[in-house]
């Protein structure tokens, strides 16, 4: 029988939403949540989940150090075979998570590991290139499709099989490059891909290209205390009521709102329509998303030149990447025209 | 958010809690936050060192925005 360790959050623990997010590590004996199903499909294959670990995705994101080495302390005590965490979908607290703690217990104990998300999840990202990670869909939807695919690659990880590449069997890429066997030789594969690219028809590259998407670092402000400084956030900061109706996750759009004479940010008048975190303090007290009050301070004492008249407010709760994207480009636009020198982007 | 304000050519600094996650994205200027529900506050403390905390954060950002950077940087003090 091979020993599996299963880690989730706090969500599919059933413990709770965000207002649980900052639950400490804890194990419990067999499986919970998803592990119930995942855990039918690995007995198939000789597998099973002995204990279940659940952290809160907040005290994890907040407390790195401390939960990887609280965690592994956890799993070491059922000395297992394999470790898999997950599947995070497009939850990117958790996402982050399971890479990290995957990759801690990868490099430590030294035993096969497995995750999986959804492709734009940050955690992907970031851990890619030490892990191998199932692809999901990006919500609890594609669990059902999920879990066959995890337990499939959690056998042969567990018991040294070979893989397959990335598209059979269904894991992110990681840039690995293994040498086979083709039937035909390079100069003819070469060939038949320039005719069907110049006949315009599809094919599949051998050497593909690393897509680095940065952006050089703007110049300095040279005197702030002359400079005309926007507010934008992802963390969902809108009047009273969400007049602009943003969505609480996946967002289709931003807002734009006038803060002229606001020197503070009150309950009465703000709040945050961002899902997947606590929104009570947000709620309570807006400035802690969105630093209004200490920018108006700053206005008056002169450290600033001055504060935008708008601040522009959108969702980043399991948005989209091209979304974000088309938001920032048109935000930009406006606060370039508006004469603004500086952005401060505050994110939850 | 982030990459294409600056790409248009502005100077941004990205105020936030989980740093790994702003380094995948392509922030330059970093200003490492509180807490992912209250980035910029602490509601365990009173009002008035909350405020402090708020302020002495952004005045970091505004620091961040004046520093020449060529690669990501965290502004972690």
């Amino acid at each position: 029988m091979i020993k599996v360790v299963h880690y989730i959050n706090q969500f599919y623990a059933g413990i709770g939403g965000e207002e649980k997010a900052e639950f400490k590590p804890e194990v419990r004996e067999g499986v919970v949540g998803p592990g119930m199903g995942l855990n039918g499909l690995l007995k198939k294959n000789d597998m099973e989940i002995v204990a279940t670990v659940i952290c809160g995705d907040s005290y994890f994101n907040e407390n790195l150090e401390e939960a990887k080495a609280e965690i592994l302390d956890m799993v070491k005590k059922y000395s297992p075979d394999m470790f898999i965490a997950g599947p995070a979908f497009n939850a990117g607290r958790y996402g982050v998570a399971c890479g990290a703690i995957a990759k801690e217990v990868s490099e430590k104990l030294n035993i096969p590991v497995l995750t999986a998300m959804y492709i734009e999840n940050p955690g992907v990202d970031i851990y890619k290139k030490y892990l191998y990670i199932v692809e999901t869909k990006n919500s609890a939807v594609g669990m059902r499709d999920a879990l066959p695919k995890i337990a499939s690659m959690a056998a042969k990880l567990a018991k040294g099989e070979e893989l397959g590449t990335p598209a059979e069997e269904g894991f992110i890429e990681r840039g690995i490059r293994k040498n086979y066997f083709a039937a035909e030789r390079g100069s003819k594969r070469a060939v038949d891909m320039l005719v069907k690219k110049i006949s315009g028809q599809e094919f599949v590259t051998e050497f593909k290209m690393p897509v680095f998407d940065r952006v050089p670092p703007a110049a300095p402000i040279k005197d702030i205390t002359k400079a005309k400084v926007a507010l934008v956030t992802s963390g969902g900061i809108v009047p009273k009521g969400n007049p602009d109706h943003i969505e609480s996750s996946n967002a289709s759009k931003f807002g734009k709102y006038d803060i002229q004479g606001v020197d503070n940010l009150t309950p009465e008048n703000y709040e945050t329509a961002h899902g997947g975190y606590d929104p009570t303090y947000a709620n309570d007290d807006s400035d802690r998303v969105l630093p209004v009050d200490a920018l108006r301070k700053m206005e008056k004492e002169g450290k600033i030149g001055s504060l935008h008249r708008y601040f522009y407010a959108t969702v980043g709760n399991g948005t989209a990447v091209a979304s974000a994207k088309k938001f920032g480009e048109a935000i930009a636009k406006e606060l370039i025209a508006d004469g603004v020198d500086a952005v401060i982007l505050t994110s939850t | 958010m982030v990459k294409e304000i600056e790409r248009a050519g502005l100077t941004v600094v990205h105020m936030c809690t989980i740093v790994p996650i702003s380094l995948t994205v392509g922030a330059n200027r970093i200003v490492p936050t509180v807490a992912i529900p209250h980035p910029l506050g602490n509601p365990a403390s009173d009002p008035k060192e909350e405020f402090e905390l708020r302020y002495h954060l952004v005045e970091r950002a505004l620091k961040a925005l004046e520093t020449p950077v060529d690669t990501q940087t965290v502004f972690d003090k």
